[in-house]
């Protein structure tokens, strides 16, 4: 969903609020977006969300989502099991995504998987491949792709990740006003790293566009909270 | 049902012991989104029924013989707190409560998009803090309002209302005396918008004009239902009311 469409329909207390089953009128001459179905030349909402309607196309924003991985996506993931020689990572999808050892960091021997990435680990890796029924496997082997050893993971809704910072002045301004380090994941995770207040400040900026989102507020007051400085 | 026909139920002016006309529901309240961990939730206070549901996923089905190929799997489970009624219900999953749980699954796998989330999970649970009578429609509604909150795709909501036979009359909605006095019960979940009939169960016995008069009530109760779910979803949602 590009950004335009996204300012296009969240104006606030304006917004026109859908729940599953509404109907939406005839699809004669509309593009179906996310979150609507056609049944017999009618439009009907299959999700809760803000209407978004912008020139012929139209579509619902989620007020929540699950992340839905696509191969290339960047992703932070948590341990959360391992075994000889692979690890079940959580990157916040309804499956976990398998890293195998030959995709693993370093050098590690069947068997000492657990030495390497234990259970409760974050890791930045990417999304290797995804089969037909969503499962995926991710690989460590790539520029930048590492163990996170320090720093803080936070969450914000996977669908807000790209609207949010298609302006690439938005993550400048917030790294270079908190001093921190940011990388934005697709998954909807960022792993933040810097002194204990600025880690303060932006946790406090993200509850800020949390509690928006749920608000179904625009784009640009999410924006805004992710900018202002709280100390 | 009992069919004990000397408990006067209904006055001969139409009145029930509660006051209702034939035709009314008790008073429904719903809220949404009550339980912060889980990923959509809903409590229904439907007259001195107080019902809450959650939902949570779509997750990995566990354990593996119960994930599906080709969509996702509805895990419903009913229960009734062992303080909802005056006599203490046991603990656990009884023959009732895995009965109710299976018909409010099939009910909603008709209405929730599963084919987009193959072998996973999505774990609905229903629990039942106060009962008198109607837990079954109280839980199916609440539990639809659950699945929108939780970003569940679905083609439309289901909401339950039960009909029954009372001193020979038919009445919508049956209240605690009159599910257990009364002579006949049938209980239908409806989508809100479709108006398609997701489930249907009868207990004791109806004439067809009789089944007929207890069809037009529960489908008359659907739409003021709906509002009242519409409203829930916004409220907990900051839209427009």
């Amino acid at each position: 969903m590009s950004n335009q469409n996204a300012r296009g329909g969240r104006d606030g207390r304006g917004t026109r609020l859908v729940t599953p089953g509404a109907s939406l009128g005839a699809s004669e001459g509309r593009r179906i977006g996310h979150g609507i179905v056609e049944n017999a030349g009618q439009l009907i909402a299959v999700k809760l969300g803000a209407l978004i309607e912008n020139d012929d196309e139209i579509s619902v924003m989620p007020s929540h989502t699950k992340y839905t991985p696509r191969p290339g996506d960047l992703v932070i993931g948590v341990v959360e099991a391992v075994q000889s020689n692979l690890w079940f990572l959580d990157i916040n999808a309804p499956f976990n995504a398998l890293l195998p050892m030959s995709l693993g960091p370093g050098k590690s021997e069947f068997g000492g998987a657990r030495n390497v990435l234990n259970v409760g680990f974050s890791v930045l890796c990417r999304i290797q491949e995804v089969d037909e029924t969503h499962s995926s496997v991710v690989t460590m082997k790539g520029l930048g792709l590492r163990r996170l050893d320090s720093g803080i993971v936070e969450e914000i809704p996977p669908h807000l990740m790209e609207s949010l910072f298609s302006n690439s002045d938005v993550l400048k301004k917030l790294k270079s006003s908190t001093d921190c380090r940011i990388i934005l994941a697709d998954n909807g995770r960022m792993w933040i790293d810097g002194n204990t207040d600025s880690i303060s400040d932006i946790i406090s900026r993200i509850d800020k566009v949390r509690n928006l989102s749920r608000d179904f507020s625009s784009i640009d007051s999410m924006v805004e909270a992710l900018q202002m400085e709280v100390y | 049902m009992g069919g004990y026909g000397d408990v006067q139920m209904i006055d001969e002016n139409g009145i029930r012991m509660d006051g209702r006309t034939a035709g009314d529901i008790r008073p429904v309240l719903i809220n949404a989104g009550i339980i912060p961990v889980a990923d959509g939730s809903a409590e229904v206070i439907w007259g001195n029924n107080h019902v809450v549901a959650a939902v949570y996923g779509p997750m990995e089905a566990h354990p593996r013989k119960i994930q599906k190929q080709d969509r996702a799997v509805l895990d419903v489970r009913y229960n009734m707190a062992p303080f909802s009624t005056t006599d203490r219900i046991r603990p656990g999953f009884n023959r009732r409560s895995r009965e109710i749980s299976k018909v409010t699954a099939e009910a909603l796998e008709s209405v929730v998009l599963t084919e987009l989330y193959p072998r996973s999970k999505i774990r609905v649970e229903i629990e039942v803090l106060t009962a008198e009578a109607g837990t079954r429609c109280a839980g199916i509604t609440a539990a639809s309002v659950a699945l929108a909150d939780a970003g569940i795709p679905m083609t439309d909501m289901v909401i339950s209302v039960a009909s029954g036979k009372i001193n020979g009359v038919v009445v919508c909605d049956l209240n605690k005396e009159e599910d257990n006095y009364g002579e006949a019960d049938l209980p239908m979940g409806v989508c809100a918008n479709s108006g398609e009939l997701v489930f249907l169960q009868m207990d004791g016995d109806l004439s067809p004009e009789e089944f007929q008069v207890a069809w037009d009530y529960n489908m008359g109760a659907i739409a003021p239902v709906h509002e009242i779910m519409i409203e829930a979803l916004k409220r907990s949602n900051g839209g427009d009311e």
